[in-house]
């Protein structure tokens, strides 16, 4: 048995790591998608832990992706230099913090945000929490969209370019890589890197479900007064789920920067943010496997449909273009899901007694 | 002074819209605690059928009027069938599955009749014709249009019908009943998906007013324009207290007024750092501060901990 998993688990490790040199056989674009499921597969189980651990619907996520996007466009694009004397000054030759640098900072401001989110809304739950963190990420992206006047900071709805490729060790992510002469594109090498990232997190999340944290979480979800009544302090519990897990959503954020070399308000609607959370919803509440699941289907699979709508759009006559074909699987794929499967797609297995339960009135 | 009177008539008027709309959330989250996302989609629709019906009759020389009971009719028919129907598919099959199921099919409803509106609309904006007399009426200092006395006038006569058919009917009765307890209405001879059915046709009807209201007031319709009005009148019933009905129309107008005084002002306030395009934010600002200082909202005994 343990032999068994040992077998699937290298087989699985193999299979990530080889499948983006076969996929850049077709070109650069299915790499993309494969990367960006990536990053939606970190951000996916950094809300897990708000929301499948915790108990805590935050629909404002996307917040945190977006703060730790501009938080690494900033430092690493020309946008802050051009714009203000004193850093022209400082840094002749342009912002281009390094990796170390920018990575815990966009980390850590998300988290600090996730903080500040959590504080004031500590005695709400359910809806109104959910509501809440809505109008919070919304405020985020009015600021955003605004933020250009009377100091440029933001650049506001024309958004912020030339955004630095990841560059450590020597290695430039953005230009491609000469391996025992074998060509590694720029989007296979995002590849790796972004999958080291999901397999830390991944980690992480599996550490922390079986954690005293973790553990009392779960408490806080299933019946928060006899959790306090307990012994666990509630309060710190909840602010810590919501730190750790805008901290994931902070460095998927600075990722998508370099990744795109592009922010802008554009890609941090709510619309994103539901999106993140149907895949939680829809893969499997609080089951790492299955918000992977959810993740990989609900980003992949609308992406992957963009090349075989084209005689679709022929058929309506262009009423049904790729990204309205695309929207409306999703919608469709939402409704169905959670019809056909309330629990979601793989949920864990004794979730029966964990999912949290309509209030029974 | 001039411009302060004038953004509290605008204030009333965008208020007594988000009333309509908020009303139709906080009956639904008063029966089944579902928000539900799709709501504002409908005043969508609503706002897109009045489209098609008015510049379908233009050329019949209809007087404006006419015109717009006309597309009001046929709004209110289509707007009801589809809530209904998005009841049935959507949130009936779930009354017993875990919270987030019905959460996500709401807001997969949501995205659903976008796109559905997008593929039968067109995604353009569409400009919305001027059905009444364009007159302003001077009332020393602000004006007020013809359009704005008409939304006022009609939003309090359907709040009063309203809270008539809740407090003084049989249906209201039984809607009262199966929001305190769904099982126990049904042993009382309730028949609690009736009940249910019937709040969603209720909001449906009031939403497709807001929606035609909508369109004529600020004269273009998108498929896209149901999103935030929908999602500051979910504040609104927040605001007011979920579940009440006065509340949600006293925070429909406190909203619309925080809103327009503040979009109004906020440019002077700052010395120009922040303009009007912040007055988004006013909404949820707003709604932090209330529910983290009062959780149940003004007018709600409920705690927010029954969330």
């Amino acid at each position: 048995m343990q032999n068994n998993k040992l077998f699937v688990f290298l087989a699985a490790a193999i299979g990530l790591l080889i499948v983006p040199l076969f996929v850049q056989q077709l070109g650069n674009g299915p790499v993309r998608i494969l990367d960006l499921a990536l990053l939606y597969v970190m951000l996916a189980l950094g809300l897990n832990i708000v929301v499948g651990y915790a108990g805590l619907l935050d629909l404002g996520y996307v917040a945190f992706y977006a703060v730790g996007s501009y938080m690494f466009a900033l430092l690493a694009s020309p946008h802050l230099s051009e714009n203000f004397e004193s850093i022209l000054a400082m840094f002749p030759g342009g912002l281009h913090s390094p990796l170390w640098v920018i990575i815990p900072l966009g980390a850590g401001l998300a988290g600090l945000f996730g903080v500040l989110l959590g504080a004031p809304t500590l005695k709400l739950r359910g809806d109104y929490l959910a509501i809440v963190t809505l109008g919070f990420g919304e405020i985020i992206r009015v600021f955003l969209n605004n933020l250009e006047h009377p100091v440029n900071i933001t650049n506001g709805p024309r958004g912020i370019g030339q955004i630095d490729a990841i560059h450590f060790f020597g290695i430039d992510l953005g230009k491609p890589l000469e391996v025992f002469g074998f060509t590694l594109p720029s989007v296979t090498l995002y590849y790796y890197l972004f999958l080291a990232l999901v397999v830390f997190t991944v980690i992480i999340c599996y550490r922390l479900e079986n954690s005293r944290i973790g553990r009392a979480w779960m408490a806080i979800r299933e019946d928060e007064i006899a959790a306090k009544a307990m012994g666990i302090n509630t309060r710190n519990l909840k602010l810590l789920a919501f730190g750790m897990g805008a901290t994931f959503g902070g460095v998927a954020g600075s990722m998508f920067a370099s990744f795109q070399g592009f922010v802008s308000p554009e890609s941090f609607s709510l619309q994103e943010s539901v999106m993140i959370v149907a895949m939680v919803v829809l893969g499997g509440i609080g089951h790492i496997p299955g918000v992977i699941l959810g993740a990989l289907l609900l980003s992949a699979l609308p992406e992957v449909l963009r090349y075989v709508a084209g005689p679709l759009q022929e058929m309506t006559g262009g009423r049904l273009d790729a990204a309205i074909l695309r929207q409306l699987l999703v919608a469709l794929a939402m409704i169905g899901i959670m019809l056909s499967r309330p629990r979601g797609l793989w949920p864990a297995r004794e979730h029966g007694k964990g999912a949290p339960q309509p209030v029974s009135k | 002074m001039e411009t302060f009177l004038q953004q509290i008539i605008n204030g009333l008027v965008l208020g007594s819209m988000y009333a309509l709309v908020a009303l139709g959330y906080t009956m639904v989250y008063g029966i089944i605690n579902l928000i539900n996302f799709a709501h504002g989609e409908i005043l969508m629709v609503g706002a897109l059928v009045s489209w098609t019906v008015v510049s379908a009759l233009a050329d019949t020389g209809l007087p404006g009027w006419a015109l717009m009971l006309v597309a009001l009719l046929c709004a209110i028919v289509v707007c009801t069938l589809l809530n209904f129907a998005v009841e049935r598919i959507a949130y009936r099959p779930l009354r017993n599955a875990p919270r987030l199921a019905p959460l996500i099919t709401a807001m997969g409803m949501s995205l659903l009749l976008q796109t559905l509106a997008m593929i039968v609309w067109k995604p353009n904006p569409k400009p919305f014709p001027l059905l009444l007399p364009s007159v302003a009426i001077d009332l020393g200092g602000p004006v007020i249009t013809v359009t704005q006395i008409l939304i006022l006038v009609i939003t309090v006569i359907i709040l009063g019908g309203l809270l008539w058919l809740v407090n003084h009917t049989k249906l209201g009765r039984a809607m009262r009943a199966t929001a305190e307890n769904p099982r126990v209405a049904g042993l009382m001879g309730v028949k609690p998906d009736v009940v249910i059915s019937a709040t969603f046709v209720i909001g449906a009807a009031l939403a497709a007013v807001a929606g035609l209201m909508w369109a004529a007031n600020y004269g273009t319709v998108q498929h896209s324009m149901g999103f935030m009005p929908g999602l500051k009148a979910f504040t609104a019933a927040v605001l007011g207290g979920i579940g009440n009905l006065a509340g949600a129309m006293l925070g429909g107008v406190v909203l619309g007024l925080i809103e327009a005084i503040g979009a109004g002002y906020l440019g002077d306030l700052t010395g120009g750092v922040l303009g009007s395009h912040y007055a988004d934010i006013f909404a949820f600002v707003a709604l932090i501060l209330v529910l983290t200082l009062r959780p149940s909202g003004l007018l709600g005994e409920r705690v927010a901990d029954r969330a």
